[in-house]
């Protein structure tokens, strides 16, 4: 790890204002992805703020009927909150479905949302990567790795988003809440937050420097049934190859683009009466494939068939 | 950087760089070589340890922010000549070949074991508002960030049946 400074705030605005003051800053929540990226020294950040301490870690009921999740509530604590059980089993189940015991005790809601790809070539620091060194280009294109985009992909990146937890909040319509060094809160859709690549694919959010997250928030449970799936290459403790979120006939994929896919033309198709099979031949005419990654386009319209299925006709207390 | 915690029971004060893990503070600072250093990047399990109650990652986690926690490892699970039924259990199922992951799969069990106590959910749950039953699925699912390159898993799988009563 490169030297780094370290503090511990107590409040929102002073955190705000520790991470203004030093060039390269940088804060730390659970620290299971940004640790190990330190120790890769693919992050090098110059000075620590550590928000884990900050009263963000609470689950409580909105005046809406949704829930508000702090920010540092960790992912065990989501996962095995009554409410979340209850009214989100698609959040519960994703979270689940991500990391082990070990780190969904340590990861938190806003982390999980803001870790970086898992590609094979952000990792191998090697080979050139454009996220890591902008303009030296993408080892993954053409590379000999199959965990990649078909959706929304460009010349210059075809990296995942590995998170779980982000699909199903997608499909929750969730609401990110970020606070700004204005000390100004906004709301951004949890669609909104991640970018595609595009030219700049180390730009991988909307939230300005300095911009904290502080919670995010779901609306009240939809109608209609809720399910996460997800396929990997052994039965625990692996990132997605895919991911299929459905709650109340939205739709959000996973491992298949830069950020969790909403899938938009599929929901177009099911409220167009189409069934789940030709809803999901819908979305997938979108994808594009380059080798190494076409199973995920047969992989992707299965599953998400298969999920739609079995929730169509599914109360809200699924 | 000054930094407190209780460790198995003990006040300890270290001075730290903010660059060193609860990992490398345990093994090379304080001496307790009982938490292992496997793959060091959080996908073997060999460094888990319990923080206020509840299992984490040693190698993930930077040493400077568990001021105040309590923490326990390997270590501190016995008392005195007693060992934590966990440790027990291992002993009395034959649940290591080589030993090295064996801390980590102890103090995760132990970890894990308040978690379904705890009623906490996994994925392989059916019913995410039932009570939580440990079958064996259920334990392997919980367990899986627990690495044994000698596969010692079915003793493993016995001795956390032991443990918890579901032998």
């Amino acid at each position: 790890m490169k030297p780094f400074t370290y503090a511990r705030p107590s409040t929102v605005a002073d955190a705000l204002a520790m991470v203004a003051e030093v060039p390269g800053a940088r804060f730390l929540a659970g620290g299971t992805n940004l640790v190990d990226l330190m120790k890769l020294q693919i992050e090098q950040p110059t000075h620590l703020v550590d928000v884990s301490r900050l009263p963000l870690g609470q689950v409580e009921e909105t005046a809406e009927g949704g829930l508000r999740l702090g920010a540092t509530t960790t992912n065990s604590q989501v996962a095995a909150d009554a409410r979340v059980r209850v009214r989100y089993p698609a959040l519960a189940q994703a979270i689940l479905a991500g990391a082990s015991g070990q780190l969904r005790n340590k990861a938190t809601t806003a982390g999980n949302l803001l870790q970086r790809t898992r590609c094979a070539y952000f990792y191998d620091t090697t080979k050139p990567c454009n996220k890591r060194e902008p303009g030296a280009g993408c080892a993954a294109i053409g590379g000999i790795y199959a965990n990649t985009a078909i959706f929304g992909a460009s010349q210059a990146c075809i990296a995942t988003h590995p998170s779980d937890m982000a699909v199903a909040l997608s499909a929750l319509d969730a609401q990110v809440e970020v606070t700004g060094q204005n000390g100004q809160a906004r709301a951004v859709a949890l669609d909104d937050l991640h970018r595609l690549p595009g030219e700049t694919p180390q730009i991988e959010t909307s939230l300005q420097p300095g911009e904290l997250i502080t919670a995010v928030v779901l609306p009240p449970p939809p109608l209609g049934g809720q399910i996460y799936r997800k396929v990997r290459e052994r039965a625990s403790y692996a990132f997605a190859i895919g991911a299929v979120a459905v709650a109340g006939g939205k739709v959000a994929l996973g491992a298949v683009a830069h950020k969790p896919w909403r899938a938009k033309a599929a929901e177009q198709a099911l409220a167009k009466g189409a069934n789940p099979a030709e809803a999901m031949a819908a979305e997938m005419t979108g994808a594009r494939s380059d080798g190494h990654n076409d199973f995920k386009v047969k992989l992707m319209g299965r599953l998400g068939a298969a999920c739609l299925t079995s929730t169509a006709g599914a109360g809200s207390d699924q | 950087m000054k930094t407190s915690f209780t460790l198995n029971g003990q006040a300890e004060s270290l001075d730290l760089d903010p660059r060193t893990t609860l990992l490398d503070a345990l093994r090379e600072q304080i001496g307790l070589k009982g938490s292992k250093k496997g793959c060091d990047h959080g996908q073997c399990g060999a460094c888990t340890v319990l923080v206020n109650g509840r299992r984490i990652n040693a190698c993930l986690s930077l040493a400077v922010t568990h001021d105040g926690d309590e923490i326990t490892t390997i270590e501190g699970l016995a008392k005195d000549e007693t060992l934590h039924p966990v440790q027990a259990a291992f002993l009395a199922q034959d649940a290591f070949q080589c030993g090295y992951c064996t801390p980590g799969q102890i103090c995760s069990t132990v970890g894990m074991l308040q978690e379904a106590a705890d009623g906490w959910a996994s994925l392989v749950t059916a019913d995410l508002t039932a009570d939580t039953v440990l079958t064996d699925e259920e334990i392997r699912e919980r367990m899986s960030g627990n690495l044994c390159r000698c596969s010692a898993y079915p003793q493993i799988l016995a001795a956390i049946r032991t443990a918890g009563g579901l032998a």
